[in-house]
């Protein structure tokens, strides 16, 4: 079942001579649990294709539909109120609140949705545990790893009920196994039914994902196939059955 | 791959069958490069007529029941071929290489197209080497270190490609064939 899908949608900056034309005319569909990567060169379009899948940005043309809902048929507030619930953003530089320790962090966003700062605070706790980030909660961001600064803001990503992962170069600086390790906190969150987007322009990043979609000035061109199942494997096998 | 050199390392360990060894090859390399009975006995074989390694039981018949330890000949031979580089100076005579430059020259062929056909299929490749990482690496770290290398290998192919097609696009060459500047085909010549 589709959880987010882009139709048709183009976003130009600029008018007259200055116009640019960011991405033009692109169709994307992720369903729940499932994690694609949107793979392109810098200034292929993928920055601006994942603001407007999260309702940071309007499209100049298009539909972004999440979870059914046309954000272009919902008033400013409904919009504001599905994307601080539903959607959770990974930065390449985490966009840690320096002044916030690692709960604070995390249990922010739910308290400005309303959520009582008891509740609030255990559920960010839990999924600070669930990363292994358990003896972090009480630090404050200069006090972490890099590798410990994304896990929290992956956790501040998926706390509550957010059901849909947006992570922009989510490996950031970080060396290739924290990368490993912040692909496989993704991927575990698309296992509990989370609809993911990663963009990179890594290829290794990209692998762990379920498709790969490349982008090239501003255009989706092509993407992968999926692989086999060990089902559709089986029906390839020859038939062992001698005289068949 | 050396066979002959992994063999040495497992005989470094103390004295070992030949079934023994084949069974140690395979797990050490986290079971990616199958290798049959046949090519550890030529190879024992080889080793033995260099005398890196003895027979165990002197002229007794190759087979199961024969144990072989190392020389110490064939410890230095393992030590120099450890701390050796291999050789990565090969010129560039890659076949990818070689279709995207090709790709240049023939009328009616987007060289970009080319390049996205072999990128795709090299990411799919990345896709199956890291869903078999994910499931396995946990439990087998000789795997996953193999998945690591062939990923990082597929890595640099596909960063090659991401390279060449931004470059051509900077040229804009795709309407005039890419010629080598007479010092670089000079350079290129010298390396062969």
């Amino acid at each position: 079942m589709s959880y987010l899908q882009l139709c048709e949608v183009s976003k130009t900056y600029g008018i007259g001579a200055a116009e640019v034309q960011a991405i033009r005319d692109v169709n994307l569909v992720v369903e729940r649990g499932s994690l694609v990567a949107v793979m392109g060169p810098s200034g292929s379009g993928k920055s601006t294709l994942l603001t407007i899948a999260g309702s940071l940005e309007e499209p100049t043309s298009g539909d972004v539909v999440i979870d059914g809902h046309v954000l272009s048929s919902l008033s400013r507030n409904d919009k504001a109120r599905l994307r601080r619930r539903t959607v959770g953003y990974v930065f390449q530089d985490f966009n840690l609140l320096p002044g916030l320790t690692a709960l604070e962090n995390v249990s922010l966003p739910m308290e400005l949705d309303g959520v009582a700062a008891k509740r609030a605070q255990r559920t960010g706790t839990a999924a600070l545990e669930e990363l292994g980030l358990a003896d972090r909660a009480r630090h404050y961001p200069d006090e972490l790893s890099g590798g410990e600064r994304q896990r929290v803001a992956i956790a501040r990503a998926v706390v509550g009920e957010r059901s849909l992962l947006l992570a922009d170069e989510p490996s950031g600086a970080l060396d290739s196994a924290n990368g490993e390790a912040v692909m496989r906190l993704i991927l575990s969150a698309c296992h509990r039914g989370v609809a993911a987007v990663v963009v990179t322009h890594d290829a290794q990043l990209a692998s762990w994902a379920d498709r790969v979609v490349f982008i090239r000035d501003g255009r989706i061109i092509d993407q992968t196939v999926p692989p086999p199942t060990p089902e559709e494997l089986l029906e390839d096998l020859p038939d062992p059955t001698p005289g068949r | 791959m050396s066979v002959r050199h992994a063999l040495l390392a497992f005989l470094s360990e103390g004295p070992k069958y030949g079934l023994q060894l084949r069974q140690e090859f395979e797990t050490t390399t986290g079971e990616v490069w199958p290798l049959n009975v046949g090519q550890v006995y030529t190879t024992l074989q080889r080793l033995e007529r260099d005398a890196l390694i003895e027979s165990e039981d002197g002229d007794k018949e190759d087979g199961p029941q024969k144990a072989f330890h190392i020389t110490e000949a064939g410890r230095k031979e393992l030590g120099d071929w450890l701390s050796t580089p291999p050789d990565l100076t090969s010129p560039p005579r890659d076949e990818l290489v070689i279709k995207v430059l090709s790709a240049l020259r023939v009328p009616g062929v987007s060289v970009h197209d080319v390049i996205q056909v072999h990128r795709r299929y090299l990411v799919e490749l990345m896709q199956q080497w890291t869903r078999l990482k994910e499931d396995e690496a946990d439990f087998d770290v000789a795997f996953a270190l193999v998945a690591d290398a062939e990923l990082f290998r597929l890595d640099s192919v596909v960063r090659w490609l991401d390279t060449a097609d931004a470059r051509l696009k900077r040229a804009k060459l795709e309407s005039q064939p890419a010629k080598a500047s007479p010092v670089i085909r000079r350079r290129l010549v010298a390396r062969r």
